[in-house]
């Protein structure tokens, strides 16, 4: 709280007014989710866990995400930095390209996408030819999965290289590094918080992705997938330990990368 | 030698025009001028950040103007010294040996020598986050020493220190500058300029109007500007009129209605006045002396100066006299007192305009 707060009433009130409705929302999204999570006796969370089905999905949801991260970052990450670093033509209008996915629904992405990598196009030909099978398989999701979520890899790299003074990097060069020693020298080491920042956002993303993933492959099975089908099939009291026990996992996943991204600043500062 | 020949630059809100300039190797070259006047501009372009929109840079007679950056062997310290934050101090000093493939026992002896000779040898292992200003810069210095720049480029290199590190860091640059490296240094800090140039050039409205010795340039300011940049604070322009008899050594100058005696043989027409503040002496009584311009004025401010006082006296036009804190007590120098204000025909100076 600076000076200012601390001394004047008026302000005081306000935070209090803000306050409260800043509780509002958070018990809006704590409160399904806690009670999700104590519907959903211990013993029913262990039998589900021990089901074949629900861990070989949860196991594909978190490496196809994960791969298609890893995959789209090494093309991503430069294009981020083109994006905070360059002037070229149309620059506004790959912004609002990068930024589509966020406002098109899902289901329609889903349709494009399958569009895009059925056998019949060019992508899916070539992928047949070479033995992989977009449709109804990871590879499919991987796309899908890549398509909704990359937006959120890209805002935050870019944003993370405009933060890095430009200054840092003509030092660099007037120090006779070329400009790739200065990306991965400079650049990169110090926008690195947010790059692993959009990374986590990217692959949390593809994670939840449900509509697209169900259009383009629904076997194999992901988790928003199975949750959706134990739900339709046999009602809440099935789909909710599987919800549960997704959410768990995600977020023992989460911690420990932010853990590990945290580290490494620390070390670097 | 470096030569900067007709330079042209625009850049946003900049624009260099026809900025020509030499500096003699082992010189000590500065360029002084107000700040947002694009000094900053034409050292990113002298080492090769920036295009040249018109213009050469040579050094030793040899074009360098569409030279690679890398190749130019210029060093670059900025103002806030642009630190690597992510490294330690000596791998900061080793950026530039590292990636020319330097074998790690040599940039490593190279790193320490260049540390202990910048003072900075118990800081190797710190990060710069943890450095104050001087040690920051000293850092910095000694990261563009590294690799042994054909000339050092510095950016208002002491202006942001405290006066105790800028004390510490002008006498490094005093000291690299007599081993013989070239230095070209922009600020806007007239005494900073004296301090250290072998050669000054003054800038205003984005081209070099005036460079010569500090002796020169200090003595024969060639504009109004350079003069008041200078810190010369009586300029006053005029009509020199003709001397009667013809033969005379001093001539009658006339400012806002204000007449005044200059030794000069200088031809008649409109130019300026010049009158150092150090040589004009105030009075409560009017004095017998040689002194040829000697007015009655009422004192309109005191103001500290670096060292003694400036006393502005209305005469007619406002002139200022450096007078030291005891003559002040003295004269009981106050605003609204009457004083008599004198100096020489002899330290007027005339510049024709």
């Amino acid at each position: 709280m600076n000076s200012f707060s601390k001394c004047s009433p008026k302000t005081d009130a306000l935070s209090l007014v803000f306050a409260a409705l800043g509780g509002v929302v958070l018990l809006f999204l704590i409160a399904p989710l806690a009670g999700m999570a104590l519907g959903s006796p211990f013993p029913e969370l262990v039998k589900t866990a021990a089901e074949a089905e629900v861990r070989g999905s949860i196991f594909l949801t978190l490496w196809t995400s994960l791969a298609g991260t890893l995959l789209f970052s090494v093309a991503a990450v430069p294009l981020a930095y083109l994006l905070a670093r360059k002037q070229f033509p149309l620059k506004q209008v790959v912004s609002a390209i990068i930024d589509l996915p966020i406002v098109v629904p899902h289901s329609a992405a889903g349709i494009a996408i399958l569009g895009f990598i059925a056998p019949s196009s060019l992508l899916g030909g070539a992928g047949e030819r070479a033995g992989i099978h977009f449709v109804g398989g990871p590879a499919g999701i991987i796309a899908a999965m890549s398509f909704v979520s990359l937006p959120f890899l890209i805002n935050a790299a870019r944003d993370g290289f405009a933060a890095v003074p430009e200054r840092l990097e003509k030092v660099a060069l007037s120090l006779g590094a070329s400009p790739t020693r200065v990306f991965f020298t400079i650049s990169l080491p110090l926008a690195w918080r947010s790059i692993v920042s959009g990374l986590v956002m990217m692959w949390a993303r593809g994670l939840s992705e449900f509509g697209a993933v169900a259009i383009v492959a629904y076997h194999p099975i992901v988790t928003p997938v199975l949750i959706y089908e134990r739900f339709g099939a046999f009602g809440l009291k099935y789909a909710r330990p599987v919800a549960v026990l997704f959410l768990g996992v995600c977020l023992v996943f989460f911690i420990f990368v932010r853990f590990l991204s945290r580290r490494r600043n620390n070390a670097a500062s | 030698m470096l030569q900067v020949e007709g330079a042209h630059i625009r850049l946003g809100g900049f624009s260099l025009r026809d900025v020509s300039f030499t500096v003699d190797e082992g010189g000590y070259f500065v360029l002084l001028g107000a700040s947002g006047v694009g000094k900053t501009v034409l050292l990113e372009a002298l080492i090769g950040l920036l295009p040249l929109d018109a213009g050469r840079i040579l050094w030793k007679g040899e074009d360098i103007t569409h030279e690679r950056l890398q190749k130019r062997r210029l060093g670059l310290v900025y103002q806030d010294q642009a630190l690597f934050p992510h490294m330690p101090v000596w791998r900061n000093i080793a950026y530039g040996m590292q990636g020319a493939g330097y074998a790690r026992k040599e940039t490593r002896r190279q790193v320490e020598a260049l540390a202990d000779e910048v003072g900075a040898g118990d800081l190797l292992q710190r990060y710069p986050g943890t450095l104050s200003g001087g040690e920051a810069q000293r850092v910095a210095l000694a990261r563009a020493l590294a690799m042994q720049p054909r000339c050092l480029l510095l950016d208002e290199p002491l202006s942001a220190l405290d006066t105790h590190a800028r004390g510490e860091m002008r006498a490094l640059l005093r000291t690299f500058h007599r081993k013989g490296q070239t230095v070209v240094h922009v600020t806007h800090d007239y005494e900073e300029a004296l301090a250290l140039a072998s050669h000054i050039g003054i800038m205003e409205n984005g081209t070099v109007v005036q460079t010569g010795s500090p002796e020169e340039v200090f003595h024969h300011p060639k504009s109004e500007f350079v003069a008041r940049f200078i810190g010369i604070r009586n300029v006053f322009p005029g009509i020199l009129e003709r001397n009667e008899p013809p033969d005379q050594d001093v001539a009658p100058f006339v400012s806002h209605g204000v007449q005044f005696w200059i030794m000069t043989k200088a031809t008649p027409g409109k130019g300026m006045m010049i009158v150092r503040s150090e040589d004009i002496t105030l009075s409560r009584t009017r004095p017998d002396s040689s002194a040829q311009n000697c007015f009655s004025g009422r004192v309109v401010d005191v103001v500290p100066a670096r060292i003694g006082l400036e006393v502005y006296v209305d005469i007619g036009v406002m002139a200022a006299a450096l007078i030291t804190a005891g003559s002040a007590e003295r004269l009981e120098v106050r605003p609204g007192q009457q004083v008599f204000l004198s100096f020489k025909a002899s330290a007027a100076r005339f510049m024709e305009e």
